[in-house]
């Protein structure tokens, strides 16, 4: 098996978002960067299928320089190379951009490889197309949101979650997969693995390299706008005995909220 | 004209694609252009569903068909829909953001070499253009944005859009496209739809949301909240990370950052504090409760109304007093 999961650098789940106004971005200073939770599990799906089956498990990231630390994450965690595909702009919220550079780099750089994982979506654009736009980039099928995954022979069977249900999905490899919380229990990395991964080269890729020019990753997404959301304003509290706050409240739901 | 991909389950369309519906007849009167209904099918079910549709007032729906098309597949119906995009020349496409959506929508933006505003919540008219609003960082910041190539392809997020009135009148045939789909074009497909043994209401598509946090101590006691839930119509029972990652609750029922994002008419969070990661997720509720014995809890600075007590004595009681109300 010949893996290629793609991984983002994003602030932590606990991270307070502010904004900046004059350039339309979140402020990153203060903020604790990590690899996006849902790629955490795809990395883990990688070495879990490379331990079963053989093979090598390699790990890319399109961004600046800052995203090597979590490249170093997931060596530490098992993988055998860490690519950055290096990418000056700033977030441009356009998954076809970013679809089409990976898609060029599976060509130009990953060519051959049987599975590329990414996680559902990155945490914080909160987008979840690039993984389909990279599967139709390259005429690949894909499943998304997957909570098990199988590989046999030149095929795979997924379960991916939608409303109510599970679907199983079929698909021939080469594949698309991305992965859901649930698919799996993600590794710490080992003392060990660390000291290995401090050690290694992390090659850069240049979009250049790729034959990608500034023309070819127009952006399709115009910001015209980024601000926090109105604060909620904390509403009324009811105290005392739990029959009569119960009536109240089912009161006050009906009456003045009229959600009931 | 403003297409609208028409997600059918079982031979029935889903609410959150007329809601998605309902909004392409608002901004298209507003563009003074029409909204269409594409159904995409492999026979008697997206035909079924077509009839349903019509009468919801699209100007026209079209039936897109292909035997192929009869299990969902991301690669036949993205061709299905480029296909009728290539011919009708739509100036936007919307879509649902349920599970098929969310594969789907971005396969066909590719194919067709254009962007896509993911999971919207709200869609504007500014200069001829529609302008979408869509929550990132699970809804602690909101942004705006354009789309620069026609058709504009947006996902709906499901609960936001309210669904507008069937239409009076005569409904509109649906008009039929053959798909094209060579031999070996689909590589992946569903096989098989496994139900969830509850046939729940799953938390994005619910009108109320009844969320146990860490205060439910243990998972046997989330048969309280299921026992509130079954009060409503169409509720579901949510959970924080925590009681997640505890192991009381399947993690398809996780509300907040790395979970699910809702928005629901009623949100209660019960024996939930209230971390930055879970408001992110259930904020945009039309109205939230909360039931926590902690009077310092977060939850309670964005709760409409809360209950200080202890939430095995409350819950129960509020039970009672919401089915009264109810029946």
């Amino acid at each position: 098996m010949n893996i290629v999961v793609f991984v983002k650098r994003v602030p932590d789940t606990e991270s307070r978002i502010r904004i900046q106004h004059e350039t339309r971005s979140v402020a990153e200073d203060g903020l604790n960067f990590v690899a996006s939770p849902y790629d955490e599990f795809a990395v883990e799906e990688a070495l879990r299928l490379k331990e079963s089956k053989g093979g090598v498990v390699r790990v890319a990231s399109v961004g600046r320089d800052e995203a090597v630390p979590v490249l170093r994450k997931c060596l530490a965690m098992g993988a055998d190379e860490a690519v950055l595909i290096k990418d000056e702009a700033p977030e441009s919220y356009d998954g076809l951009r970013t679809a089409r550079i990976i898609a060029r780099a599976v060509e130009r750089r990953f060519a051959g490889a049987d599975l590329l994982l990414f996680g559902k979506q990155a945490v914080g654009t909160d987008n979840g197309q690039v993984p389909s736009m990279v599967a139709e980039l390259l005429g690949l099928p894909q499943a998304n949101v997957v909570t098990k995954l199988e590989i046999e022979g030149g095929a795979g069977t997924a379960l991916r979650e939608v409303e109510g249900g599970t679907e199983k999905v079929v698909f021939s490899l080469p594949a698309v997969v991305s992965a859901q919380k649930g698919l799996n229990e993600p590794r710490y990395e080992t003392l060990k693995g660390i000291m290995a991964a401090k050690k290694k080269d992390i090659p850069v890729v240049r979009l250049e390299d790729l034959g990608l020019a500034a023309g070819d990753l127009t952006p399709e997404v115009v910001v015209t706008g980024l601000d926090v959301p109105p604060q909620r304003q904390a509403g009324k509290v009811l105290r005392g005995d739990a029959a009569e706050t119960a009536r109240e409240l089912a009161a006050l739901l009906h009456a003045e909220a009229k959600v009931i | 004209m403003i297409a609208v991909f028409i997600e059918t389950r079982d031979g029935k369309t889903k609410k959150s694609s007329l809601e998605a519906l309902s909004e392409a007849r608002r901004r298209a009167e507003e563009l003074g252009i029409e909204a269409a209904a594409l159904l995409v099918g492999g026979g008697t079910g997206a035909s079924a569903a077509a009839v349903d549709v019509a009468s919801f007032g699209p100007a026209r729906v079209h039936l897109l068909e292909n035997a192929a098309l009869a299990d969902y597949s991301a690669q036949g119906y993205a061709k299905a829909v480029a296909d009728f995009v290539a011919v009708a020349h739509p100036s936007a496409l919307f879509f649902a953001a349920t599970a098929m959506g969310k594969d789907l929508a971005p396969r066909v933006a590719a194919r067709l070499g254009v962007g896509l505003a993911s999971d919207c919540t709200r869609v504007a008219v500014r200069d001829g253009k529609l302008e979408f609003t869509r929550p990132i960082y699970a809804g602690k910041a909101l942004l705006s944005l354009t789309l620069a190539s026609t058709p504009q392809v947006a996902t709906l997020r499901p609960n936001v859009f309210p669904l507008g009135p069937a239409a009076p009148g005569p409904a509109p045939e649906a008009a039929r496209m053959a798909v094209e789909i060579p031999d070996g074009f689909v590589k992946g497909r569903v096989a098989e739809v496994l139900k969830e043994a509850s046939a729940e209401v799953d938390v994005t598509e619910a009108d109320v949301v009844v969320s146990g946090g860490r205060g439910m101590k243990g998972p046997e006691n989330f048969a309280l909240l299921r026992e509130l839930a079954a009060v409503f119509p169409r509720a579901a029972v949510g959970a924080s990370r925590s009681a997640v990652d505890s192991g009381w609750i399947g993690h398809q029922h996780q509300v907040g950052q790395t979970g699910k994002t809702v928005s629901p008419n009623l949100y209660l969070a019960v024996g939930i504090s209230g971390a930055i990661q879970h408001l992110a997720g259930m904020s945009s509720s039309k109205c939230i409760v909360a039931v926590n014995k902690d009077p310092e809890a977060p939850i309670f600075k964005v709760a409409d109304y809360g209950i200080v007590g202890d939430l095995f004595e409350v819950i129960p009681k509020l039970k009672d007093e919401l089915k009264k109300m109810i029946e």
